[in-house]
């Protein structure tokens, strides 16, 4: 018998709403979470895709970061030194994507940095979000208070159908652009409502208090375009979306060029910018973006129906005996009814089109190298 | 009737032909499937052996022999329709059949009151 170490897995304040609607519960980066409701992964993927998935994201941590001069600035130029991101440049109401990094030039996290005005709001990963709080208080606590919001719940709406679900309780909502974010009265509930997410569709992201979370909730699931969607159907769409899953795609050992993140990278940051470097690993990371990475992050498409997943080592086009990389994320593309696929390859064999060999039980499996992401992107972007 | 192995493959006995499927159970476990692998008709498997591969969106499972034997016939419908384990896996969701190598092998499978025991 296996003993009782593992600290007990902690619940979100949606815990009882997933148990009352049948979901199949699972271990989660500490946490007890819907792997998949009795709907099953398939319909709430293509769900998601045709109308709205609602998903409980309330594991990640919501991090905010006070500037203790009481100017933003101070907070953005203070968490510059720990990301590449251009996070002085974020105006007021915007979200961008950007990485933690180390000094060899590894990610430490992935995460949304977003402006409100008088405080920066990150969301992290769960898996990650101790060390984050802990990295953040390491280096930048002299500039910026670090408050992870422990009381607040994280909802995902997702999906083609999520603009008008989500107008229905805040008139603002269609006026919001992709990495928009406000806060929003909500019918009676106070949130902060970012237009982003982790599907590829057009979608939103929702932090509100975790007391009122399972009533808005309740709410959402009125409408009958809303289907509760758990990790098992996060995970199939944001791999077709060609979006990293951290632990798995990305870590401290895969630099952002490698990880083919560059674009996360402002030109501000970059050598010959305004404020070039600066950052963990900068030294590495900005030779790689100047000079070309060792090796990327490629798209990879299986020929037949078998999934390739994640840990499957990738051998070049002679089908060698030494691998020359590995698959890092693969599994079943439900809108495309094909199997997928991102892993890490040399850059000289990372071109659209390259047949490769991934060992499946055993056996070599031809993979072509192909355009992340799967499926287009069906964002909001603004016009400009 | 339906012999069962702990490692919830069901088997239906006709004459020296056993076919062979996944339990119930077992589909609702590993959820919605999108990829089974059948074995080669004409291949010969040990007891115990991987004989086929069944795929769900988030995880590959193997399915062994339940008991010695060859391969005499495919179910060539779930290849194209894995769904069909799924919604009706003791029925036309059947993967493959055995001509039985071992008749007393027979008597290490399960009856379905004891398999059904070994899941609640």
């Amino acid at each position: 018998m296996a003993q009782a170490t593992e600290p007990p897995l902690k619940r979100t304040p949606l815990y009882d709403m997933h148990v009352g609607l049948a979901a199949r519960m699972v271990p989660f980066a500490g946490y007890e979470m819907p792997l998949q409701y009795p709907a099953g992964i398939i319909k709430e993927h293509l769900h998601t895709r045709a109308a709205a998935g609602l998903f409980d994201v309330s594991h990640m941590g919501q991090i905010i970061l006070r500037p203790r001069s009481g100017r933003l600035a101070d907070a953005a130029r203070a968490l510059e030194t720990l990301v590449p991101a251009d996070v002085l440049g974020l105006a007021v109401g915007r979200q961008r994507y950007a990485l933690f990094t180390n000094p060899t030039g590894g990610i430490l996290d992935d995460l949304m940095v977003a402006n409100l005005g008088d405080h920066l709001r990150l969301v992290v990963n769960a898996a990650c979000k101790l060390a984050d709080e802990a990295h953040l208080r390491a280096h930048i606590a002299a500039d910026c208070i670090i408050d992870p919001l422990l009381d607040h719940a994280l909802l995902a709406v997702q999906g083609p159908g999520a603009e008008a679900v989500l107008a229905a309780f805040a008139p603002e909502i269609p006026s919001m652009r992709f990495m928009d974010i406000r806060t929003l009265r909500l019918s009676g509930e106070t949130g902060v409502v970012s237009r982003s997410g982790y599907t590829g569709e057009d979608g939103f992201e929702i932090s509100i208090k975790g007391d009122r979370a399972a009533t808005f909730c309740a709410a959402l699931l009125q409408n009958a375009a809303v289907m509760p969607a758990g990790l098992g159907a996060r995970d199939s769409l944001r791999l077709e979306a060609g979006l990293c899953l951290y632990g798995s795609d990305i870590d401290p050992t895969t630099t952002p060029v490698e990880a083919a993140l560059e674009w996360s990278i402002a030109k501000v940051r970059r050598t010959g910018g305004e404020r070039s470097g600066g950052f963990p690993g900068a030294e590495i990371i900005l030779g790689q973006i100047d000079r070309g990475a060792p090796r990327r992050r490629v798209g990879l498409k299986p020929e037949g129906r078998a999934p390739v997943r994640g840990g499957a080592p990738l051998f070049g086009p002679d089908d060698d005996a030494v691998p020359i990389g590995a698959v890092t994320s693969g599994g079943f593309g439900v809108s495309l009814g094909a199997p997928i696929a991102m892993g890490y390859v040399p850059a000289a064999q990372a071109t659209l089109g390259n047949r490769l060999f991934a060992e499946l039980r055993g056996r070599r499996q031809a993979v072509q190298i192909c355009a992340l992401p799967f499926v287009p992107l069906r964002y909001k972007r603004s016009q400009v | 009737m339906l012999k069962f192995t702990a490692d919830h493959e069901w088997l239906r006995l006709d004459g020296e032909v056993a076919t062979v499927g996944i339990t119930n159970f077992a589909q609702d476990k590993l959820g919605d499937l999108v990829f089974v692998e059948l074995p080669n008709v004409g291949a010969k498997f040990k007891k115990g052996a991987t004989a086929a591969t069944v795929e769900s969106v988030k995880a590959a499972s193997d399915v062994y022999a339940p008991v010695s034997g060859e391969v005499i016939e495919v179910n060539a419908k779930v290849s194209t329709e894995p769904a069909l384990v799924n919604s009706a896996p003791t029925g036309d969701g059947w993967l493959f059949k055995l001509k039985i190598a071992d008749a007393s092998e027979l008597d290490t499978l399960l009856d379905e009151q004891a398999y059904n025991a070994t899941i609640t």
